[in-house]
């Protein structure tokens, strides 16, 4: 369903991606993991169209992503649902009005119909109860999960989730985690999970790409990973400080830097 | 290796450049503004309520400043009129200055300190916590969503907003002038009505804010959309728009005095 093919793309001189190929078919989710910058979030900014590839193809639905006009653009996201880091809900409207937006906007469904559909995404993520409560009323936690009933409202073909383990305590986790994996088989669709959380997402996944350098440098299904030897996935899933990707980013010696020693 | 006149010439024609972009930028997102203007405008509700925050919030300002204005006119006019033995027309002298130019440019000023400010840190801030993002990931435009009805919020409420403060004014200039200097009322009221062209003066106050309006809240709008999703960027984008609107207000009101009142 979204397809990669030889893609790359910088912001102004920084290159992010460099010559990315992947697929993700219907029925899968899919981890994308990597440090940070290593371009995953660039990586679901391109299949939403809210960025163009330089170079080679994003295709999503047999799609290309880079050569659609505005129009297009829009007819293909009503496709796509996404959930955002931060959970990117409206702050002036309540919880409810945040996951009705969608049906509103694009369902055109009577209010009754809205009502019931918004109740049934919320009991989803176990938030009907907060359905009244405006978005700074809730923890970072509660607003992820009303992000992701938001996102969920339209039963989107592909789901792309943002760092959706973040900030969420265990039991919201695996909730979350569970939800991910349910929708995606009862939806039939395609999911794409960019996260760092190496327990959960390996519990839910069907593959798996790591990303460094704006490079895949390693992938395969959950059990290949586990049993994987590859430094940077040894690095990645044991959480080692020292490894392919250095926790330092490049600087004088430390000691120079106190001015201990002479450069 | 640049001599030293390059590198002023250079430091000189950078912000000229930028300049030129970000205008180029500000005309190009004015059409995608108007391009979508028939939905926002068909959706009524999303401007009403645009009006509520732009318009209707700002009246007790414009209201009290409004009266304080008219008020100062009368006295300061009253002192100079009853030198030459005019204070009769002291009417006249408050509602000329009123409707012709304090009204318009005095309210637009307020407003863009009140609404405008307001209306671009709104954006800046739905940008900067991915709303607007989150908007276009579901397939609806926010320029069509929430600049649109923000724009044409303004544009509406701006020459009421004058108007009232016109009023306001007026109604001002009465109590100082009738109530506290004892000016004959009658005399007032029936120069005023006599002095006071329709076409010309009240006219062209109305276009006169209507283009405030319209540049206040292109002005506002913009700077919200383009500010950097940080809250320095949001800080910077709101002092911008009040600045560059206060410049805006006072050239513009230059160019459509001269069209309209001296015929150049």
């Amino acid at each position: 369903m979204v397809v990669f093919d030889d893609v790359s793309f910088g912001y102004g001189e920084q290159p992010v991606l460099r010559d990315l190929s992947l697929r993700i078919d219907r029925g899968q989710v899919v981890a994308i993991m990597g440090g940070s910058g290593s371009g995953k979030t660039t990586l679901l900014k391109l299949i939403g169209g809210q960025l163009r590839a330089r170079t080679g193809r994003v295709l999503v639905d047999g799609d290309d992503v880079g050569t659609m006009n505005e129009t297009t653009l829009y007819g293909m996201r009503r496709k796509l649902g996404m959930l955002f880091q931060f959970g990117a809900l409206f702050t002036d409207l309540s919880v409810y009005d945040n996951v009705a937006f969608p049906l509103r906007e694009r369902g055109k469904l009577p209010e009754s119909v809205v009502r019931d559909l918004v109740l049934m995404k919320l009991h989803a993520v176990g938030l009907r109860g907060a359905a009244q409560l405006m978005p700074a009323e809730l923890s970072g936690g509660m607003a992820r999960r009303v992000a992701l009933a938001r996102a969920i409202a339209l039963d989107p073909a592909i789901m792309l989730y943002d760092e959706p383990f973040t900030g969420l305590d265990p039991i919201s986790l695996g909730v979350t985690g569970q939800l991910i994996r349910e929708l995606n088989d009862a939806l039939g669709g395609a999911s794409i999970v960019v996260t760092h959380d190496v327990a959960e997402s390996l519990a839910i996944v069907d593959y798996v790409y790591f990303l460094a350098d704006g490079a895949v440098v390693a992938q395969g299904t959950p059990d290949e990973v586990r049993a994987s030897t590859h430094p940077f996935v040894k690095q990645f899933i044991n959480a080692e400080p020292d490894g392919p990707v250095p926790f330092h980013r490049d600087a004088e010696p430390y000691a120079t830097a106190l001015n201990l020693e002479r450069p | 290796m640049t001599n030293p006149l390059s590198r002023a010439l250079q430091s000189l024609g950078a912000p000229v450049t930028n300049a030129l972009i970000k205008l180029g930028f500000a005309c190009r997102f004015l059409v995608s503004v108007l391009k979508v203007s028939p939905f926002a405008l068909c959706r009524f509700s999303l401007t009403m309520r645009e009006i509520w925050f732009a318009g209707v919030l700002s009246v007790l300002i414009i209201v009290v400043s409004g009266l304080f204005v008219g008020m100062v006119l009368a006295l300061q006019g009253y002192e100079t009129l009853v030198r030459f033995g005019a204070s009769s027309s002291l009417g006249v002298l408050v509602a000329l200055s009123l409707v012709r130019e304090l009204g318009p440019v005095i309210g637009a000023l307020l407003f863009a300190s009140r609404a405008g400010s307001a209306i671009t840190a709104e954006i800046g801030l739905m940008k900067a916590t991915e709303q607007l993002s989150a908007m276009e990931m579901m397939a609806v435009n926010p320029v069509a969503r929430v600049v649109a009805p923000k724009f044409w919020g303004g544009v509406i409420s701006m020459p009421l907003l004058a108007a009232l403060f016109s009023a306001m004014g007026i109604f001002g200039g009465y109590l100082v002038g009738v109530q506290l200097l004892g000016l004959d009322a009658g005399s007032f009221w029936s120069q005023m009505q006599s002095a006071v062209d329709f076409r010309l003066d009240v006219v062209n106050g109305v276009i006169k804010s209507v283009c405030f309006g319209f540049a206040v809240s292109l002005i506002a709008v913009f700077e919200g959309y383009d500010a950097p999703p940080t809250a320095e960027g949001v800080s910077g984008a709101t002092t911008r728009t009040v600045v560059t609107s206060a410049l805006v207000i006072l050239g513009l009101d230059v160019l459509l005095t001269a069209f309209m009142f001296r015929g150049i």
